[in-house]
This record gives structure tokens, sequence and C-alpha cells, in this order.
């Protein structure tokens, strides 16, 4: 794998985490249980489609295929996308979409974090950029995680049941992946030793305040960053994709 | 042929500074802070532009604006260009558009700990509702003396 196709996947797979997670989020509009949190739904979808595209956009110029955001966004198929699978997992209750906003927030905020200090000047740009919405995302996710599993006997219950069952989707997102060796010689893409550890010690922290157990079994899914997805995403690629299959190239 | 003549960088600042907001309409685009840049290329007006959040929608009507604007002043040969760094944040709002904002019951931004006081009463008696308002760009407050709701332009 050249430096150029690298990049071109590890583009794909920031990109497909915001723009699957943006979608599951907006899946809310409307639904919410108050009207402040379905605002705010709305808001954090808007946010991480702004940063879908904006990755996508730069994964289709590295390409240099002639695609662009749209391109990769509508008319790839679900072998092609990288996202990890915690972002396909479907919404479940409020309480358990805003604890796999939790799980993303703070392990995006670290991973853009690092990303602002890389050497490739547009990806530094556009982590600059997100890093600041993220941080809104990750204080608005942490307290209601706190509020609801700290909360009461039917909230806190279903708190835990959601971190239970979307532990298993944390792992991947460690997954120290060699296809990205080479970006990080080339100090593209900084090291990632340290993110585990302090993704771990940001979410216990939260977990603690949250009176939440943290699983002890480690076991993790994975398959999501090489395109070996759940069926969930095919499910979702179908409604988002519909109109432009049908109608390629449409515009409004 | 007619001899064209350019307007200076500092007249188009001025036009520019006359276009509203899309969303909040009571400031103007220099207000902002969202032009970044106004330069000549040969017969090329360059206006660099960038946005506030990643994925405002306001940013392609921001564009829009900008070019129909500028026509309607007889410079047709435009081009607006994106640029995200350094990223936009509320440091950039000129202190007329702090005002007006203030004027209009929005409150400025402040601190990330929230505003200074109630827009309309002036009340340091205020609370938080939501970080996340009816823009991107906007929290949602609420003034614990006159009662009243109000938006605040948070601070990014
Ligand atoms: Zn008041």
């Amino acid at each position: 794998m050249t430096q150029r196709e690298a990049l071109f996947e590890f583009l794909q797979h920031l990109g497909d985490n915001t723009l699957i997670l943006s979608h599951r989020v907006s899946e809310w509009c409307g639904h919410a249980p108050v009207i402040e949190e379905d605002i705010a739904l709305a808001n954090t979808a808007l946010d991480l489609i702004g940063q879908a595209q904006m990755w996508l956009g730069l994964a289709a110029e590295i390409e240099g295929a002639g695609r662009d955001a749209d391109a990769l966004t509508y008319h790839r198929d679900s072998w092609d996308f990288r996202n990890l699978l915690l972002v396909e997992r479907p919404n479940g209750d409020f309480g358990k979409t805003l604890m796999r906003q939790f799980l993303f927030d703070a392990w995006q905020a670290l991973m853009l974090e690092k990303l602002a200090r890389s050497e490739h000047k547009q990806i530094a740009a556009i982590a600059g950029k997100a890093i600041k919405e993220v941080a809104y995302h990750l204080e608005r996710s942490g307290d209601t995680v706190i509020g609801l599993g700290d909360g009461t006997e039917e909230s806190h219950a279903r708190m835990q049941a959601a971190l239970d069952d979307l532990w298993p989707y944390c792992g991947e997102m460690f997954n120290l992946d060699e296809r990205y060796n080479a970006l990080i010689l080339a100090n593209i893409l900084p090291r990632m030793d340290d993110l585990r550890a302090r993704w771990l010690s940001k979410v216990t922290d939260i977990f603690d305040d949250a009176t939440l157990v943290i699983p002890t079994d480690n076991f993790a899914h994975s398959g999501g960053k090489s395109g070996r997805h759940t069926e969930h995403l095919g499910h979702l690629l179908c409604e988002m994709q519909v109109l432009q299959r049908s109608y390629p190239g449409a515009k409004w | 042929m007619v001899a064209l003549v350019r307007p200076s960088t500092e007249q188009i600042w001025r036009w520019l500074d006359q276009i509203p907001d899309p969303e909040i309409p009571v400031i103007t685009l220099v207000d902002l802070g969202v032009i970044r840049g106004v330069s000549w290329a040969e017969d090329m007006l360059v206006i660099t532009v960038t946005p506030t959040y990643s994925g405002c929608p306001a940013t392609r009507v921001i564009q829009m604006d900008i070019e129909a604007a500028l026509s309607e002043k007889g410079v047709m040969n435009l081009k607006v260009v994106q640029q995200l760094s350094p990223s936009w944040t509320t440091d950039f709002l000129s202190k007329k558009g702090r005002d007006a904002l203030e004027n209009f019951g929005i409150s400025p931004p402040h601190t990330a700990a929230g505003p200074q006081h109630c827009p309309l009463c002036k009340s340091r008696n205020v609370e938080k509702i939501s970080q996340f308002g009816s823009t991107p760009c906007k929290a949602l407050w609420r003034c614990c003396d006159c009662c009243e709701p109000f938006d605040y332009f948070k601070c990014i």
C-alpha cells in the first residue's frame, strides 16, 4: 500500500465515523424526549456532517480519481466504508444514544488533539476546526451520562445496560493498524500509543461519577476499519443513499 | 471599450460590511468575522471566507450573498475561497457586532462559563438551559430575575 493509498484509507475512516454517526443521531430529529435535547441532537448531527464533508472532501482530493465527498457518501457500498462498528449501532433508547456518543466523543476529542499537530497542513486545519465543536459534544454527552447513570433506579439500569452492550465495540478504536505505519513515519499521523490509556482515564472518571461499572470482559469486535460491517450499516445506507442511487447526480 | 475602474479593497470591505449575516441579520458578515481577506489578483477579486461551524448551513448562503451583493456593485470577476486555518473563533466578532447582538437580545460571547448578564434586564443571575440552541453558534440561557429565556452566542 502506498502512502497515498494509506492516507485515503485513513481519511475515509475519519470521515465515515462522523458521517455514519451523524446519520444515526439525525434519526432522533423530532423524536427526542424534550425539545432542548432534540435541538442538541440535531446540532451535534450537523457538526458531524460538516466534519464528514471536510474529511471525505480531502479523502477524494487525495485519491485523485475525480470523486468528491458526495460521490464517496452516496456511491460506495458498505464494504467500502471504514467507520468503527460502534457508530453504526442502532440508537436504542435516548440513554444508549448518549452513551454511544460519549464513548465516541471521548475518543474523537483525543484523536483530533493529536491530528491538530499533524505535519499535513490540511489535516491539521480540519482537526483544529473540529476539535472546538467536539469539546461541546463531549461536555454534553459526559454530563448526560452522569445525570442518567446517577439518576433514578431505572435510568441507572438502562445506562449500565447501554455500557455493557456498547463496551465490546470500543476496543476497535485502538486497534493499531499496520496499514497506517507509513503515515506515522511521515509524521502525517501522530503516534497513538497513549490513546487508549488517556481515553480509559477520561471515561473512568465519568463512569465513577455516573455510578456505572466498566465491564471486566475485554472482548472486542472489529472489522469496521477494513470494511467488514454488521448488517446495520447496510440498512442505514439504504436509507441514506436511496435518492442518489435511484437518480444518480440529482440536484436540488 | 469602457475603462474598468477597480474598486479599492477598502471600498470592498465597506460593501461587505453591509451584507447581513443570513441567520442573525442584525450583524454583518464583517462583524461576524468570517471575511478573512480581500485582495485583487489581476482583474479577479478574491474574497477569503472561513466557516463558523463545520456544518453550518449558512456557509453556502454567505457565499451566494457575497457574490450577489458585489455583482450589484459591478464586480463580476470574483472568487470566494474557503479557508479553515486559523479556525473561526468568537474573538473575531467585532465590537460593533457584539453591541448589535446585545441590543437585539442575543447575549454576546463572554467566557466559556457563560454570558456576562441577561441582555434584557442586565441581571447577572442567569442559568444555562442547554449548550445547544437555534443555530450552531448559540446556547440557550434563561434569566432568573426577569424570567426571560435568551440566546447566548457561545464562545468557540
Ligand atoms: Zn433578565
